[in-house]
């Protein structure tokens, strides 16, 4: 029975990387740049709730608003003043290396702002949790939170793409700016939109993820940040579905190797699937193959 | 006119060598006419080895044209490797200098293989693909060392992966790597001076590759795999070679800080991908491919927050604003415009330019 | 005598395109010898055959009458194959000399060591590669500009660039993608003497894929023509472009 258990947080710890790592494979699809930074706006979200609900005493629901309009509004500007400037450089290590910069600008404000004390996260989710077959198995409610999340996130987003014009026009800078622009698309707008689009996403994970392990410092984004570059990379960068599969699948692996193999190694297993993968198909499980012309 | 072209990288490469050598002449100085606060001292190693690894990781991302975000991988492979060496040793070689010559050697053969024996599978990756599976190695690195055991006694050595207890040693026997605790009473021979000479023999194996038949194949395959395939130049073995050489040099920067620590663990900060990205920091804003570049933005960079630690908490925060601003100012292309339109160019280097 | 380059029964399919299909050539030593055909006929896919960037489903290839089909890239310049590309694929953030040095790299040789360590086998061999170097640079009249990065040549220059660095692997067979595209009468007719000074000198065997005709009826001693993938014509030049089925591919009915 337990290991029922392990799965279904395992499935819940990947939903959270899957939320996060859609926003990295939208950007990367979009603006072809690894956005290092965006591990750190899932930070600014959980701290945007800790300030409104436990600090100010606002109610949870505010708390929540507060933190995606602040984290959508952070993912533009972040976009228009650190990243746009660089999108001809000639060398696409430029905005990977500003990228880092905003990184490192987002953990001080938050360590000036908040101090290095690791904060006390009160959850955002109120339901109670599920108990199945005579209590053997408890479901907690953010876990099932999480999950439905995370199911609502997915068809909302493959809905959006496919079926509205803003969409569309994302999947045209994504193949061909040149060209989508040619066709009167607003290269600037879109690129903005999918900027927004992944830090309210990355706000929605924040709050996931810090209620889910309740504590909050300046370096919480971080490594599920990394992680989620990961689940992202594994699934095939630039792909809806692939960031899904890929946020579950490392979900599962790293609960259940922290459970049954050694919790120390955890992340070491991790990284060694993502290897492995890599290894069999360079593209991810649901990549595009690129080949050059000769 | 070939003449003028060697004698010319020459003097590029003089150049290289003499601003390190009379830095040193100078630190020394006012060392001893009691310029350099204790806490400067205490940077003088540290920064030796930052200067090792952006001048070695630049090999790779620079010459190569390759993404690694996993130098720090092998920097901790070769502290690890050169710091047991030397606990191993310390009563059988007495002579400190023999035995931490030793342990370079050491310290950059181990780095140097784990570096081919990765490069091997991951090299035929590109990119972003390649900068993730070297993040993820860097980072298997150092979870490992965290759960190593290895013990002596007189019947040898002993391994373990769990607990020191199950390494079952005998009375007699000394854990020499404790798990997350790591290696602790490794002998202090790091010296500014050492430091010193190795990044001058790192500068030295780093641009007599780089301006000889082999460093052309590498920049070859950098500029255009295709057409370097097309000449009949080997893609993998040069790419290995490369990327091996490089880690091998981080391994030497790995030895020059554990023998500068009393104690050596692997923790996230110092060996974690955080490093290996603070590196990459030093070599694209020094100049991609630029080699005394990478020596200077080390120096700036690692010295530039203890310059600013009078401001305490806002230092981290001016670093990370200055990075920014800097990366702005070196690689917009409209700043580049506004730039040259001012004529300040003579100012600023060119950001890629392989000297 | 056996012909240089003896190609039977080549193809490949991409998917279910057949992109080249029951491909045969014979061109005997120090011919100038034209591939032509229509865009898309894939003329290309057949020098990525030739030079082992694509593996081909069927057929033989045979350099000088050894089988070099299926060989790597790599083995089939050592073996004596030589190529330039389409769109230009030089070195370019390596000096014009370090391109065509690059290209010596097989046949000037010192160890890895005696490199970093300065011995006197670099400074030697060095010496031999930047001699050998600026001869071919001469030839193509780059060596006042040896010194340049390559990426800051005009044009024309870097065209005949990837020709000297095609040329420093001393093969037996060269081939050229489009040598004069993208240059004005002048250039072209330059280009010209250019390559047949080559084929004169260096004693070279010369395959070329060339859409401007004025260039393939001047040069060429003899062509084949390509439409969809399959052989349309082959033979002396002149027979070849009076054939009522090229004027038709090409000009349409």
């Amino acid at each position: 029975m337990s290991f029922i258990s392990y799965l279904i947080n395992g499935i819940s710890l990947g939903s959270v990387y899957a939320i996060i790592a859609l926003g990295y494979t939208m950007v990367y699809g979009i603006a072809k740049m690894l956005n290092f930074a965006h591990g750190d706006v899932i930070m600014v979200g959980g701290f945007a709730v800790f300030f409104a609900v436990s600090m100010q005493g606002l109610p949870t629901f505010a708390g929540m608003l507060l933190a995606v309009v602040l984290c959508t509004v952070l993912g533009i500007a972040i976009e228009y003043i650190a990243y746009r400037p660089l999108r001809q450089a000639a060398s696409s290590l430029a905005v990977l290396i500003t990228a880092i910069g905003v990184s490192y600008f987002l953990q001080n404000i938050a360590l000036l702002i908040f101090g290095a004390n690791t904060k006390a996260f009160t959850s955002v989710v109120t339901i109670p949790a599920l108990k199945l077959a005579d209590e053997q198995i408890i479901i907690s409610g953010e876990t099932i939170v999480t999950i439905i999340s995370c199911i609502i996130i997915m068809t909302t987003l493959t809905l959006f793409i496919n079926k509205t014009k803003a969409g569309q026009a994302m999947l045209a800078v994504s193949e061909d700016k040149g060209a989508a622009q040619l066709m009167g698309i607003n290269v600037n707008r879109t690129i903005s939109l999918t900027f927004a689009i992944g830090s309210a996403l990355a706000a929605i994970a924040g709050m996931l993820l810090c209620s889910a392990y309740p504590s909050l410092t300046p370096y919480t984004g971080s490594m599920p940040g990394i992680k989620a570059f990961v689940a992202a990379v594994f699934g095939g960068i630039g792909s809806i579905p692939g960031a899904l599969i890929g946020g579950i699948v490392l979900g599962v692996i790293e609960i259940l190797s922290k459970a049954y193999i050694s919790s120390q190694l955890s992340d070491a297993i991790v990284f060694l699937v993502l290897i492995v993968v890599l290894l069999v198909k360079p593209t991810g499980i649901l990549g595009k193959k690129i080949q050059e012309k000769v | 006119m070939k003449k003028l072209k060697l004698s010319k990288n020459i003097k590029d490469n003089s150049i290289t060598y003499g601003i390190i050598i009379i830095a040193y002449v100078i630190m020394q100085i006012m060392i001893k006419t009691g310029h350099v606060s204790s806490l400067m001292q205490g940077l003088l190693v540290p920064l030796c080895v930052y200067i090792i690894l952006a001048v070695s990781l630049n090999l790779t991302v620079g010459i190569l044209g390759e993404l690694s975000l996993g130098h720090a991988g092998f920097m901790c492979v070769g502290a690890f490797t050169g710091a047991f060496f030397s606990k191993c040793m310390q009563d059988v070689i007495t002579i400190d200098l023999l035995r931490f010559i030793l342990a370079i050697l050491i310290g950059a053969i181990s780095a140097g293989i784990i570096g081919l024996l990765i490069g091997m599978p991951v090299l035929r990756l590109k990119g972003d693909y390649l900068a993730i599976v070297t993040l993820a190695f860097g980072e298997i690195i150092k979870n490992i060392m965290n759960v190593l055991y290895i013990g002596k006694d007189d019947s040898g050595l002993h391994f373990s992966m769990k607990d020191s207890l199950s390494l079952g040693l005998d009375a007699e026997g000394t854990v020499i790597i404790n798990g997350a605790q790591g290696i602790t009473g490794t002998p202090k021979n790091s010296t500014f001076t050492i430091g010193v000479i190795l990044i001058i023999l790192t500068l030295f194996i780093v641009l007599n590759l780089i301006h000889s038949r082999d460093g052309r194949a590498i920049m070859s395959i950098r500029d255009n795999l295709i057409a370097a395939e097309s000449i009949g130049i080997n893609i993998t073995k040069y790419k290995l070679m490369a990327f091996s050489i490089s880690a091998a040099l981080a391994g030497i920067a790995g030895v020059l800080y554990s023998h500068n620590l009393s104690s050596l663990m692997a923790t996230p900060k110092n060996f974690g991908y955080n490093m290996s990205i603070m590196i990459l920091v030093f070599v694209v804003l020094g100049g991609i491919g630029n080699i005394r570049g990478s020596i200077i933005s080390a120096v700036i960079l690692t010295l530039l927050p203890e310059v600013l630690r009078g401001l305490s908490n806002y230092r981290m925060l001016i670093y990370s604003i200055v990075l920014i601003v800097m990366m702005l100012f070196n690689w917009s292309p409209k700043l580049i415009n506004l730039r040259e339109k001012y004529s300040l160019k003579r100012l600023f280097k060119k950001p890629k330019e392989v000297q | 005598m056996a012909a240089l380059l003896e190609v039977k029964n080549l193809g490949i399919s991409f998917g279910g395109l057949r992109a080249v299909d029951d491909f045969e050539i014979s061109i005997n030593k120090g011919r100038l010898y034209g591939l032509i055909g229509p865009n898309g006929a894939g003329k290309t896919t057949v020098f990525n055959l030739l030079t082992g960037v694509y593996k081909p489903s069927e057929g033989v290839i045979k350099l000088d009458s050894h089988n070099i089909t299926g060989l790597k890239t790599v083995e089939i310049n050592k073996a004596g194959i030589a190529r330039t590309f389409q769109n230009i694929r030089l070195f370019k953030d390596l000096s014009v000399i370090d391109n065509v040095k690059a290209g010596l790299h097989n046949h000037f040789k010192y160890s890895t060591i005696e490199g970093i360590l300065r011995m006197p086998s670099f400074f030697k061999t060095e010496k031999a590669m930047t001699e050998k170097a600026m001869e071919l640079l001469k030839v193509f009249e780059l060596d006042q500009e040896a010194e340049y990065l390559a990426a800051n040549l005009p044009y024309g220059k870097q065209r005949k660039l990837e020709i000297a660095r095609a040329l420093a692997t001393d093969p037996k067979l060269l081939l050229l993608d489009e040598p004069a595209a993208g240059m004005n009468p002048n250039e072209t007719k330059e280009l010209m003497d250019t390559i047949r000074f080559v084929r004169d000198n260096f004693d070279m065997t010369i395959l070329l894929i060339e859409h401007d005709m004025k260039l393939v009826s001047g040069i060429c001693e003899e062509l084949t023509v390509l439409n969809f993938g399959r052989i349309l014509a082959q033979g002396p030049t002149g027979k070849v472009l009076n054939d009522p089925q090229v004027i038709t591919a090409y000009l349409g009915e």
